[in-house]
């Protein structure tokens, strides 16, 4: 027998953000028992930093509106590969879900009326398009996601949900029949390494935007959850969809909402000029988040950047004046000083695209079950294994997310996973107990560092990892690049498993969790350079300059890449909605 | 500033039988940067430099400690605001146990924010779209809600050094008073009866170290004030 403790649960959830912590609400409702395992205390998770809000058709800024305009908005938005059942799901299900966290207290600004206050964000429309902009992001003035996370981590306080925070997963158990029973997971306060059994196991994990060196991602955003699953033998989906959010501090990083943009802001060259106008006509500055990205750094490239390099330009606010400033975006003003030396009632703000999120991810259902692909190309459950948020691709988000889409994917997902794991564990799952040698694989790579005695040291191969990145997979790609990333990839996978983890100890090695974080950025870093690589067409977020054209007849399809051959394989986009029209692929302007 | 002469606090319980402090040299290239980068800077030549850290931008609260004396967190506080003379002390913030390095054990620290009951109570079945507030009355929550849980203002507290277990501390203190602040919020008077004791509130001496240290400017002497105005005229 294997000499490890063992905890047992109902389900497990791995992550602490906004999608674990829903999916944990509906299960400690439910009674069953169920964890969180998180490696830092839950409202440091990443949710927290969201700013602008959670868009959902709640009919509080205008009335009329129909959460069939927002899923128009969602399927355009994602260049026609989000899957229209789901992004159907999720826009009729948001308002129940939003009027949820309302009850549960989240702060939400307020209109006169007393509702839910709303702003405009990019790629909103009213009446399919034809309408003009939206308004339909609900906020708590520019601190959203820090109120939705408390709330959420409060009501499972209040509904005593079971935490193991500062608890970091390693890897996936699986049985001898490939169903997912578990992890292996370490205490970091004390280094304890656990087997934890559990008939359900959610990767909410997060994205994982610390594979590139400029991100708007906190620094724990290193795609566990991804690394994990692929280290296991299943399909990532969409992997070369990444989010350059238009709005990174230059220099810093650091995200400047696009509910600035909402709000009346806009962005201009170092002539002064609004540049968006040129690019889309009709919504400007409030064109989808990859539309403007790229014609920002079309404008830097051009010569009509900003700055002594001119490789940025400015965000322009100060004519909202003080008191909007104060009001709507008091958190920009606050980041904005400390970051870019600016107060922005007086002066733009420079900021450049940053890579802001993952659309790829562990495939999914609606309910959150994984999916994985046989060799006929036909879909088929893992049974045990569940995903929900940015490291689900379920998918919503296609090839670009809308803003305040993802607080939406958090919680009406996480919900809908939790809903669907009590329903399972009510109608009785049982699989296979996993044997010693099952737990001795999922044991091989903290067994691996805890052996090493020399070689490279993780932070110079993190920073390297991060240059090929975001050298060769940036905002535009092309093909000689990223077949010289792919090949350094490669190269360092091979360095990175010789590595040294030179610090031992038990007690707080944040040592060790940077080390095996550092196998999962690896991971997340390969699926996403051959994704992007084999991927031969411009869609959404991935631009090429050698193939810019959308290419429907080949590519309007979902990339799966499975992890043991490196391949990259195709699957069907969903098409069938069940109570609305198919929005059937347009040309996507703004 | 170029080379600037770091004191840091050091302790394994492994292999160390007391802490002690360690000395680095961080060349920050003549840069203001923050003091979260200088402890990246001495971890690459120390990797077992143990610290929280999550988002690096000031809202998830990982990273409070004590700074040249003064409690804030590392990742928005830029050199320029603490060095002095080229010297900077780092403590992990002070009254809590250490559990190595500058990481704290946050145990009691959250046990006085669970006990205030943080989370929405209203006994009235909820309607079918949100309760309705006023923007005046959502006005109140401001400058309540903002709190990260960071620990800087309780542990530049004295009165909580001095009962941790009792005072439930101005962050807890903060956060009770956003529930009661709040219009959806019904639980008003158990609340209240929860805090009546000698410790709990009235502990506070009005020192506003919480309000000097708020990473975020927010002011707990204020709420804790408020607190005891609601106290006194539930007695009387």
């Amino acid at each position: 027998m294997s000499n490890l403790r063992s905890l047992t649960f109902d389900a497990i959830i791995i992550g602490g953000g906004g999608s674990g912590l829903r999916a944990a609400l509906e299960l400690a409702k439910s009674g069953k028992k169920t964890a969180v395992l998180s490696k830092v205390f839950p409202t440091r998770s990443h949710t927290v930093s969201a700013q602008g809000g959670i868009t959902c058709a709640i009919a509080s800024d205008d009335p009329n509106d129909d959460w069939r305009w927002h899923m128009y908005d969602t399927v355009k938005g994602g260049d026609y590969i989000a899957d229209q059942d789901a992004a159907e799901y999720m826009c009729s299900e948001g308002p129940k879900a939003v009027f949820e966290l309302e009850h549960m207290g989240l702060p939400f600004s307020r209109l006169d009326n007393g509702r839910i206050y709303q702003r405009p964000f990019g790629g909103q429309s009213k009446n399919f398009g034809e309408g003009g902009q939206a308004a339909r992001t609900c906020a708590a003035a520019d601190r959203t996601g820090h109120a939705l996370l408390h709330t959420l981590y409060q009501n499972n306080l209040k509904n005593d949900t079971v935490f193991l925070n500062e608890w970091y997963a390693v890897d996936l158990v699986k049985n001898a029949s490939g169903d997912v029973v578990g992890c292996i997971a370490m205490c970091i306060e004390t280094g304890e390494v656990v087997h934890v059994k559990s008939k359900a196991t959610v990767l909410a994990t997060g994205g994982a935007g610390r594979i590139y060196a400029s991100t708007t991602n906190a620094l724990i955003n290193t795609g566990d959850g991804i690394g994990m699953a692929l280290r296991a033998g299943f399909p990532m989906q969409d992997m070369e969809m990444w989010q350059f959010h238009p709005t990174g501090i230059y220099g810093a990083g650091t995200l400047v909402t696009e509910g600035c943009r909402g709000e009346g802001g806009y962005l201009i060259n170092k002539d002064g000029e609004r540049f968006m106008e040129r690019y889309a006509p009709n919504a400007k500055d409030l064109a989808g988040r990859d539309v403007v990205a790229r014609s920002m750094v079309m404008e830097i490239l051009e010569g009509r950047g900003c700055g002594e390099k001119g490789d940025h330009v400015f965000l322009k606010l100060d004519h909202l004046g003080e008191e909007v400033l104060g009001k709507r975006l008091p958190g920009i003003v606050e980041l904005s000083k400390t970051f870019a030396h600016v107060d922005p009632a007086k002066d733009p703000i420079p900021v450049v695209p940053t890579c802001h999120y993952m659309m790829g991810g562990i495939p999914t259902n609606i309910h959150g079950q994984a999916i994985t692909q046989d060799e006929s190309g036909n879909d088929h459950i893992v049974n045990g294994l569940f995903a929900c948020g940015e490291a689900a691709c379920v998918s919503v988000h296609g090839a670009n997310r809308l803003g305040g889409n993802s607080l939406l994917d958090l919680v009406v997902f996480g919900r809908a996973a939790g809903m669907f794991i009590e329903g399972a564990l009510n109608a009785g799952i049982e699989y296979l107990d996993a044997s010693e040698s099952d737990i001795e694989s999922a044991m091989k790579r903290i067994t691996r560092w805890n052996e090493s005695e020399g070689g490279e040291s993780i932070p110079e191969l993190k920073a390297e990892l991060q240059d090929i990145m975001q050298t060769s997979f940036g905002v535009f790609r092309e093909e000689k690049n990223m077949l010289e990333g792919v090949d350094k990839l490669a190269q360092l996978r091979g360095r990175i498993a010789n590595a040294h983890l030179p610090d031992k100890s038990n007690a707080f090695n944040t040592a060790r969790v940077e080390a095996l974080e550092l196998d999962n950025l690896m991971e997340v870093a390969e699926a996403t350079a051959i994704a992007a690589l084999e991927r031969k067409e411009s869609r959404g977020a991935h631009s090429r300059y050698d193939y810019p054209d959308r290419d429907d007849v080949n590519w309007l399809k979902h990339s799966l890449f499975f992890p043991a051959t490196k391949e990259l394989k195709k699957r069907d986009v969903n098409f069938k909605p069940k109570t609305v029209d198919t929005f059937e692929p347009k040309v996507r302007t703004y | 500033m170029s080379n600037l002469q770091v004191s840091v606090y050091r302790y394994n319980p492994e292999t160390d039988s007391a802490p002690y402090m360690q000395e680095f040299q961080v060349d920050t290239k003549g840069r203001d940067v923050m003091v979260l980068d200088v402890l990246h800077i001495m971890k690459e030549q120390d990797s077992g430099l143990a610290f929280r850290r999550s988002c690096r931008e000031g809202v998830c609260g990982s990273d409070g400690m004590n700074m040249n004396g003064k409690n804030g967190l590392a990742c928005i506080t830029p050199l320029s605001d603490v060095v002095k003379n080229n010297k900077l002390v780092l403590r992990p913030l002070p009254g809590l146990p250490v559990i190595r390095d500058m990481v704290v054990d946050m145990g009691l620290f959250y046990k006085q924010y669970e006990r205030i009951q943080p989370y929405l109570q209203n006994d009235t079945p909820p309607p079918a779209i949100e309760r309705l507030q006023s923007p005046e009355e959502r006005d109140k929550l401001d400058g309540l809600y903002e709190c990260i849980l960071c620990a800087c203002c309780s542990t530049a507290c004295p009165s909580f050094w001095w009962n941790p277990e009792k005072f439930v501390g101005p962050a807890g203190l903060l956060q009770s008073y956003r529930f009661l602040a709040d219009s959806r919020d019904t639980a008003t008077s158990e609340r209240l009866s929860n805090l009546e004791d000698p410790f709990s509130v009235f502990r506070c001496r009005g020192i506003m170290n919480c309000v000097a240290v708020c990473p975020k400017g927010l002011n707990p002497t204020r709420a804790i004030g408020k607190i005891r105005e609601m106290l006194l005229a539930d007695a009387t």
